[in-house]
């Protein structure tokens, strides 16, 4: 009982300086992309051209894929559903609002966690591992405005970028579906979609991205950076980054979902 | 931790040192891993152009003394003066030009390995000044051929030997001409003739470059070839400092023992040692 005690007590500590942590990772990186050029210490564009290349396009083909996949799927079921009291003309309603406020970032947002974010926990913590760090601050770079900020502007970018791609790809599967299903023209599929939907439908749902990829940049960020143990613990914290990220873009989904509904 | 906890006190720049004062005055340093005590009021200095090599055996406190002397820990007590600066007293900007002024290569190169060698050498550069690429490619030939890379610019350090990774640390080290020059253990895990060469490589950058060199390392034969003077730390103390023929010839019995080799039969706490690595003791 006393070491029940005793290891709920370390572990919400080490959450608590955790979180801390992540704080004043997320302030200093604010802080040196705002003022990093009065210091001596800015942050490079072609960095975050480097990292929007690797965190956004490189990750087109399997964002198109996952979200047209989606489309799809959520077409089957809203036509499905609808159609046992007979309103699938309604179809369109259900899709647009669905993939718009919630499934295009939440699927773009876990799969930018998995792809994106164990990356960049992976670099930094086998950077601190080999002393690749502590060789930056040697040379007098800021190892946050060098490694973190950049990451984080990219997935800022990127991720709402990524998510309004997968809103039209998505759109599109659905309006194929259905409108193939429902021998109806797809451009009013079109026209009922852009009727239905609104500037905070769409606002609603990249709101969301902007705030999974500062959530996904900064959990990689914390978990890399306090890596011990050698290459194992290279995996370790990549493991946890990917498994923290992706349930606090499912709480703070929620969380966010219910609050902009209120 | 990657955020920055040292060296924010906004300050005016300190003057240069006088010229007797030495390359590196270190004053009363005291350090701590949580609450163990790992260095005990150490007091050297380092002369200008001189070759400093630090030895002491495992857990002795040498690496830990070094992570210091180049401002990666923050000393609990004391003062290191680089090039007559005193570390705690600098602002950021200061402490980034005082950061042109030293090189470190360390232990295991700890190259960038997501950039090539000349991008690694060219990096100090492009934080520093304001040189155009085509000058920064000169200068990143010209390092590397200083250390015998020439051609080598456009490999991966992962596609570089061990020595010839610890030339390219070299070479990244040198790259804005700094006055004092850190290793971190050399030698450690080279051939003999890998290892020799480096050590005239570490002559020669004194001789050709003018540079303050402190070496950390535990190799006896490469610190005897070297050193213009030997510091011998022991459980975090400064047991010797002298010139290699005043360490020879000590008569501190640990020294010897050190030199010749005999193991020390002191038997080790494990707990307190795991809790110093996990910084909690």
């Amino acid at each position: 009982m006393l070491n029940f005690m005793e290891q709920t007590g370390r572990r919400s500590a080490r959450a608590l300086d955790e979180t801390g942590y992540a704080a004043s990772l997320l302030a200093e990186s604010l802080f040196w992309t705002l003022f990093g050029r009065r210091w001596r210490q800015p942050v490079r564009l072609a960095s975050v051209v480097k990292q929007m290349m690797q965190v956004g396009i490189e990750a087109l083909p399997i964002a198109t894929l996952l979200a047209a996949a989606i489309g799809f799927m959520l077409a089957v079921q809203s036509l499905y559903s609808l159609g046992l009291f007979g309103a699938e003309s309604f179809a369109h309603v259900g899709i647009a609002l669905a993939l718009t406020r919630e499934f295009s970032p939440l699927i773009i947002g876990i799969l930018m966690a998995g792809r994106s974010g164990s990356a960049l926990a992976a670099r930094l913590s086998s950077m601190t591992i080999s002393q690749e760090v502590d060789a930056l601050r040697t040379i007098g770079i800021n190892p946050v405005r060098f490694l973190v900020a950049p990451a984080t502007l990219a997935m800022l970018i990127m991720l709402p970028a990524l998510a309004m791609w997968s809103n039209l790809v998505g759109l599109g599967a659905a309006g194929l579906f259905v409108s193939a299903s429902m021998e109806t023209s797809f451009a009013s599929f079109v026209v009922g979609t852009i009727e239905v939907l609104t500037p905070g439908d769409l606002l609603h749902g990249l709101g969301k991205s902007a705030l999974f990829a500062v959530l996904i940049a900064i959990i990689a960020s914390v978990n890399g950076s306090l890596v011990t143990g050698g290459s194992e613990g290279v995996g370790r914290v990549t493991t946890r980054a990917v498994v923290h990220a992706i349930s606090a873009i499912i709480v703070t989904d929620m969380i966010f979902g219910y609050l902009a509904t209120r | 931790m990657i955020t920055e906890t040292h060296h924010t006190r906004p300050t005016a720049a300190a003057p240069f040192a006088p010229p007797d004062e030495g390359a590196i005055a270190v004053q009363g340093l005291n350090a701590h891993y949580g609450q163990t005590q790992v260095l005990f009021d150490i007091d050297l200095s380092i002369r200008a152009g001189e070759i400093m090599v630090i030895m002491g055996g495992s857990g002795s406190g040498k690496s830990t003394f070094l992570r210091h002397l180049i401002g990666l820990e923050r000393p609990s007590g004391g003062t290191i003066k680089l090039l007559g600066q005193d570390l705690a007293q600098l602002g950021p900007v200061e402490m980034l030009d005082q950061c042109r002024r030293i090189g470190v290569a360390f232990q295991g190169g700890a190259l960038f390995s997501s950039m090539s060698v000349a991008e690694n050498i060219k990096l100090p550069l492009r934080e520093h000044t304001r040189l155009d690429e085509k000058t920064m490619d000169i200068m990143a030939r010209m390092k590397l051929e200083i250390v015998n890379l020439s051609g080598f610019g456009d490999l991966m350090p992962a596609e570089l030997s061990g020595g010839m990774l610890k030339r390219a640390a070299v070479a990244r080290a040198i790259a804005t001409d700094p006055k004092l020059l850190f290793f971190d253990e050399p030698s450690a895990g080279l051939d003999p003739v890998v290892s020799a060469a480096l050590d005239d490589l570490i002559l020669r950058l004194r001789d050709a470059m003018d540079m303050t060199i402190v070496v950390v390392t535990h190799e006896i034969h490469s610190a005897f070839k070297i050193a213009d003077r030997i510091t011998i730390l022991d459980s975090g103390r400064i047991l010797e400092v002298g010139t290699p023929d005043e360490v020879r010839s000590s008569s501190n019995p640990r020294v010897q023992g050190l030199l010749n080799r005999q193991p020390d039969d002191t038997p080790l706490d494990p707990d307190q040692y795991l809790r110093r690595l996990a910084g909690e003791a």
